[in-house]
């Protein structure tokens, strides 16, 4: 058994850890930490009979991960100060939302930056709130800032300037370019209110945006995590409006093929989608990544899946120029 | 990874593995003495980008559990260096438990002497030297206080020397292990002085804070208090890790400066240097 498979048999029954070597043990934080899981695994093992080394980094991990959801919830609440005077609606996305609604996905989960949504039409506003209260763009190259404004779901990424830390401003959940063109203004419709002046995606949208992030956006990087956070969605309960949800969206594929993975990964069902289950255990003893070919085609597939093929050549050429290499 | 090793310094444990024999050889070789722990709590990667950088160029990549972006690497004549610097990057970005100060420490008599400043204050120069008198070097990288209890914890990793400090610290421990001298790294000569066997024994053992100095070298000799407002800024820009411990951070470094007092001394040369830090202490 590989390491990242390891960690995906420990999330799911953690007393397989039990008799795990020194070795063993290592391994599986070393994994953990690469992707990003270090907190979710820790909660999960904490309470079983660990070794004293490991109870150690299990409580590291967990105050670790309880200081980030704390910071997480002061930058959404620094986020809402500075848009309240607009009056729209602002939606957390993502690990701040899973924090803020207190859901299962957010038990000991690292929380990176800050996501949110905002109506399109009203993003520049947005947009000059946030400058005005100390967010700064961190894009100075003037192709990337366009590509951003003019291809992207999301606004080029803002870093507050005394806390360092990065907000996404989206106005819909997949790029324009891609061929998946979700409802954005259904999903604000929808949304729920927090009761603090934020609100957070409706039940079937974090499942579907969740699905959206791991299969039409991305080479699957970080998938772990996201499936566990499906996987957990899934656990708290089915939603019987998913399906037409979907359809709506345009998610039906990605709908259907992620909780299969889920269940692959962190479920007892064996041999299904053998690809796309290579790639996201593609992690070796120290956490590196390994099986590169693998990679390199989920990578080539999240371009294709992005953009049109014409736009992705002239895409990639601008970037080759730039001297940019993927990473890895 | 190919080469692999394991070593506590303190109260942290690592694992270091590398694409090269020769960093690995060296760590085993100076931290021949150190624990070798079962279960780490950081892992650092050295490592080649390229397959064919391996042997054409060497060049080692500093990695780990926790990494920055675009960390110049090291030719591999330094690649003990590397490994120096992957621990410490390990324990800068990630260490949550204590609060982690940027300075050097001696004990003696369970009191603790903190000594911190900007590189080239003379940290490591004044640490090894206390050493050669007799202190408990506790490190001379990082100090570590508890914010549950308000001890300090030592980190005696390798000695770091530099430049003109490496002749006066061998002339002051002509008997110690140094490593290899690392000429023309990005901080000039770098040689590294193995802890003596009192300070490896001990480096488990906290320290109640005494004293806490701001050295400066290179300047005629002179004395006074610092406030305890103006060492608390001094400590939050040495510390790595204080805005991410929050509020515990905050109260450690509080009863940290209020309860142990401070000192900034200028020192022209390392006796006048070291006689300043044993008249206060």
């Amino acid at each position: 058994m590989t390491p990242g498979w390891r960690l995906a048999h420990v999330l799911r029954a953690p007393s397989l850890a039990m008799d795990f070597t020194a070795r063993e043990w290592t391994e599986l934080f070393a994994v953990a930490r690469a992707e990003q899981m270090a907190g979710t695994l820790a909660h999960r093992l904490n309470g079983l009979a660990l070794p004293a080394a490991v109870q150690r980094l299990v409580d590291d991990a967990i105050a670790s991960a309880g200081q980030v959801r704390l910071a997480a919830l002061w930058e959404a609440e620094m986020a809402r100060r500075a848009l309240a005077p607009l009056g729209m609606p602002v939606v957390l996305l993502k690990g701040t939302a899973f924090a803020a609604a207190g859901l299962s996905p957010s038990v000991g989960r690292n929380i990176g930056d800050l996501d949110i949504l905002v109506p399109r039409d009203r993003i520049g506003e947005a947009e000059a709130a946030l400058l005005a209260a100390g967010w700064e763009w961190v894009k100075p190259d003037p192709y990337d800032d366009a590509y951003y404004r003019r291809w992207m779901h999301e606004l080029p990424p803002l870093i507050h300037r005394e806390r360092d830390r990065m907000i996404d401003v989206h106005h819909t959940i997949l790029p324009l370019t891609a061929r998946i063109t979700p409802d954005a203004e259904a999903l604000l419709a929808a949304s729920e209110p927090l009761g603090n002046g934020l609100s957070i995606l409706s039940r079937p949208d974090r499942l579907l945006h969740a699905a959206a992030h791991l299969l039409a956006d991305g080479d699957l990087a970080g998938g772990m995590r996201n499936l566990w956070d499906i996987h957990c969605m899934f656990a708290s309960g089915a939603s019987a409006d998913l399906t037409e949800r979907a359809r709506r969206h345009g998610l039906i594929r990605e709908m259907a093929r992620a909780p299969r993975l889920s269940h692959a990964l962190y479920g007892t069902e064996r041999g299904l989608r053998r690809l796309y289950l290579r790639r996201l255990t593609a992690r070796d003893g120290w956490g590196r990544q390994t099986r590169k070919l693998t990679r390199l085609g989920f990578y080539a597939r999240s371009h294709w899946l992005r953009m049109p093929p014409l736009m992705l050549a002239r895409h990639l050429w601008t970037k080759y120029r730039k001297g940019y290499r993927p990473v890895g | 990874m190919r080469h692999a090793t394991r070593l506590a310094i303190g109260p942290a444990a690592f694992r270091i593995g590398s694409d090269w024999r020769a960093p690995i050889a060296a760590l085993d070789d100076l931290y021949r003495d150190y624990p070798k722990p079962e279960v780490p709590d950081f892992n650092v990667h050295l490592f080649a980008a390229r397959p064919w950088r391996k042997f054409l160029r060497p060049a080692v990549h500093i990695g780990g559990d926790y990494t920055i972006p675009d960390a110049a690497p090291l030719p591999l004549a330094q690649g003990l260096l590397a490994a120096e610097m992957g621990m410490n990057l390990q324990m800068a970005l990630a260490q949550r438990w204590f609060l982690l100060l940027h300075a050097s420490a001696v004990e003696r008599g369970g009191r603790a002497v903190l000594m911190t400043g900007i590189s080239g204050a003379g940290k490591s120069t004044l640490a090894a030297l206390l050493m050669a008198r007799g202190w408990r070097l506790m490190g001379d990288e990082f100090v570590l206080i508890d914010p549950a209890t308000g001890l300090a914890h030592g980190f005696p990793r390798l000695i770091s020397l530099k430049n003109q400090a490496i002749a006066v610290v061998r002339a002051a421990l002509p008997d110690a292990r140094f490593g290899p001298l690392l000429p023309g790294t990005p901080k000039g000569d770098i040689r590294h002085l193995v802890p003596d066997a009192r300070a490896i024994a001990a480096m488990a053992a906290p320290a109640e804070p005494a004293l806490l100095l701001f050295p400066r070298f290179g300047f005629d000799a002179a004395e006074r208090p610092v406030p305890p407002s103006e060492a608390f800024v001094r400590l939050t820009q040495a510390s790595t890790n204080y805005v991410h411990l929050a509020e515990r951070g905050f109260d450690a470094l509080t009863r940290l400066v209020r309860t142990v007092p401070a000192r900034a001394i200028d020192y022209p040369d390392t006796e006048s240097g070291i006689a300043l830090v044993e008249a206060l202490a």
